[in-house]
């Protein structure tokens, strides 16, 4: 029987993009808590306050480093430094991420490259970056090397107004079932499976709340609270830790057999 | 962490072999208290003496049966936190043109109408559990549900049928205000004793086997224990928001093309 008490993710590494806040930050905070050594990466500068204090707060097991993730160089830089320091990578959760909102007609150009680049590219360049890596890494690890993909409830059902962030977590979903079967029908151990959160308490989601406050499609952000909670059957938003244990399975060797899946966490929007 | 199940009471139908059996044994392990039902009682034992979990002989379709099973179990325990709708059976299945009825009523009566009795009963037994309306149901489908088999029909129907039994079941307990999580597990092929005994059994094993094997892109089944594994992430608090949703562990089967 697995050892089911904490640690289970010992002598295991980690790399999680857009680490500094959210559900990134809380997966890094799980990972840590699980055993594992946790690289994480985000736009901040290293010596930006929030950088060096949620560094500093997370240990000697967590080490930052500063990346664009779509800019091919910086993955190249995030790679050097995890084979520096580590030399292995069992699990990547390409989490950076961003939202666009708006009538389809009004979206510019700029905006719309933007959020699929963003999304889109990110996920791709990370994937490419680290799957040679992983598929040695993944041979010693029951199930193989995990990379968690983190799609939304909007890359399964479409909304008025996001169609742009509908089409990026699309492009999310189906690259990961893409990838999935490719790595297993070449017998690279590496999982590849998508995470759909619904709406999560996040700085990305009270951000894009504040905007809409700002537009006048609502008076205060608690009122768009109070629409989605009414909205979702259990009544409430997601906490970033509930997805965080939702990545710590995927990332776990629970989860061996799951591979082009779907993990949804979404308090059951989807189910109505 | 710790154990995840601790003090918590757990009712698993067909419990007595394949991921039934398995999933007893992977919850008894995370500190739940398991009772499980069934119907081989010899079975049973085994599983009983393996894991300290309770043995209630009960067949699932049986409407009337289902008040006593569920009162002894509240009478013992008192509370209902987990429950996993397994019991299920291909007997009497067929292709459309030469399925019976009798056939057909058997496969959807354990599948289907077994598996919304199971989430029923669960359900009024965790709305009134002492700490409030807090539960997880997990039915068990399977990838068939979305790809279907032409020579099992009714197991392809009931599968798919129970995925629509979740999220109703779901939608319905969140207006109720019950903290009450209700999920699909959707399994790929499973090494059960029940498809290693097809394998010995057919003309070519190797063949059969490797037939099987070459459904996942993996190019292998599922082990119980993993699919036990998806079962208690599910029935633990670590998947307290997750309500309604499909949950695939198939190794990429039905990620693809069809027989690509």
């Amino acid at each position: 029987m697995t050892d089911l008490g904490s640690q289970r993710l010992k002598d295991r590494v980690a790399l999680v993009s857009g680490g500094l806040r959210g559900i990134g930050l809380a997966c890094v905070e799980r990972f840590l808590a699980e055993g594992a050594d946790v690289v994480l990466t985000d736009l901040d500068a290293p010596g930006s306050t929030l950088a060096e204090e949620t560094v500093g707060r997370l240990g000697q097991a967590a080490s930052y480093v500063q990346a664009n993730v779509t800019k091919a160089e910086d993955w190249d830089r995030a790679r050097n430094l995890v084979a520096e320091r580590h030399g292995i990578l069992h699990i990547l959760v390409n989490n950076a991420g961003t939202d666009l909102t708006g009538p389809v007609e009004s979206l510019t150009d700029e905006a719309w490259r933007r959020i699929m680049s963003i999304n889109v590219d990110g996920v791709f360049m990370g994937t490419r970056a680290f799957a040679p890596m992983m598929a040695e890494s993944g041979k010693d690890v029951k199930g193989g090397a995990s990379i968690i993909n983190v799609s939304s409830i909007m890359g399964l059902v479409g909304m008025s107004e996001v169609s742009a962030y509908n089409a990026s977590k699309g492009a999310v979903r189906l690259f990961t079932k893409g990838i999935a079967i490719e790595f297993a029908e070449k017998k690279m151990p590496i999982r590849a499976n998508s995470l759909h959160p619904g709406f999560v308490v996040t700085p990305l989601l009270k951000e894009g709340f504040q905007r809409w406050v700002d537009s006048g499609v609502a008076e205060k952000a608690q009122d768009l609270v109070d629409m989605v909670s009414a909205k979702t059957p259990m009544g409430r938003l997601a906490d970033p830790t509930e997805l965080a244990s939702a990545a710590f399975f995927l990332a776990s060797e629970d989860s061996s057999y799951m591979t082009g899946a779907e993990l949804v966490v979404d308090g059951g929007w989807t189910a109505q | 962490m710790g154990k995840r199940l601790e003090g918590k009471v757990a009712l698993i139908t067909g419990g007595t072999s394949g991921i039934g059996a398995g999933t007893v044994e992977r919850l008894a392990a995370e500190g739940a208290k398991v009772i499980f039902t069934g119907s081989n009682a010899a079975a049973a034992e085994k599983v009983c003496a393996a894991t300290g979990a309770q043995f209630i002989r009960h067949d699932v379709c049986d409407a009337e049966a289902w008040n006593a099973l569920m009162a002894q179990i509240l009478e013992k325990h008192g509370r209902l936190d987990i429950a996993f709708a397994n019991a299920g059976t291909e007997s009497g299945d067929s292709n459309i043109e030469d399925i019976t009825i009798e056939g057909w009523n058997n496969v959807i009566g354990v599948n289907q109408t077994g598996a919304m009795l199971t989430v029923q009963h669960a359900m009024r037994a965790m709305a009134r559990n002492p700490q409030g309306p807090t539960g997880s149901i997990i039915v068990n489908s399977s990838m068939n549900a979305h790809r279907a088999m032409g020579n099992f029909v009714a197991y392809s129907v009931s599968k798919a049928a129970v995925i629509a039994l979740v999220k109703a079941a779901a939608v319905h307990a969140g207006n109720s205000k019950y903290q009450i999580r209700v999920n699909a597990i959707l399994p790929g092929v499973v090494e059960t004793a029940l498809i290693s005994n097809l394998i010995e059994k057919s003309e070519d094993p190797a063949a059969t086997r490797s037939a099987y094997e070459s459904l996942s892109p993996m190019g292998r089944m599922a082990k119980v224990e993993e699919i036990a594994g998806l079962v208690a992430w599910l029935s633990s608090d670590e998947a307290k928001f997750s309500s309604g949703s499909e949950f695939t562990m198939d190794g990429a089967s039905t990620a693809g093309m069809n027989g690509v």
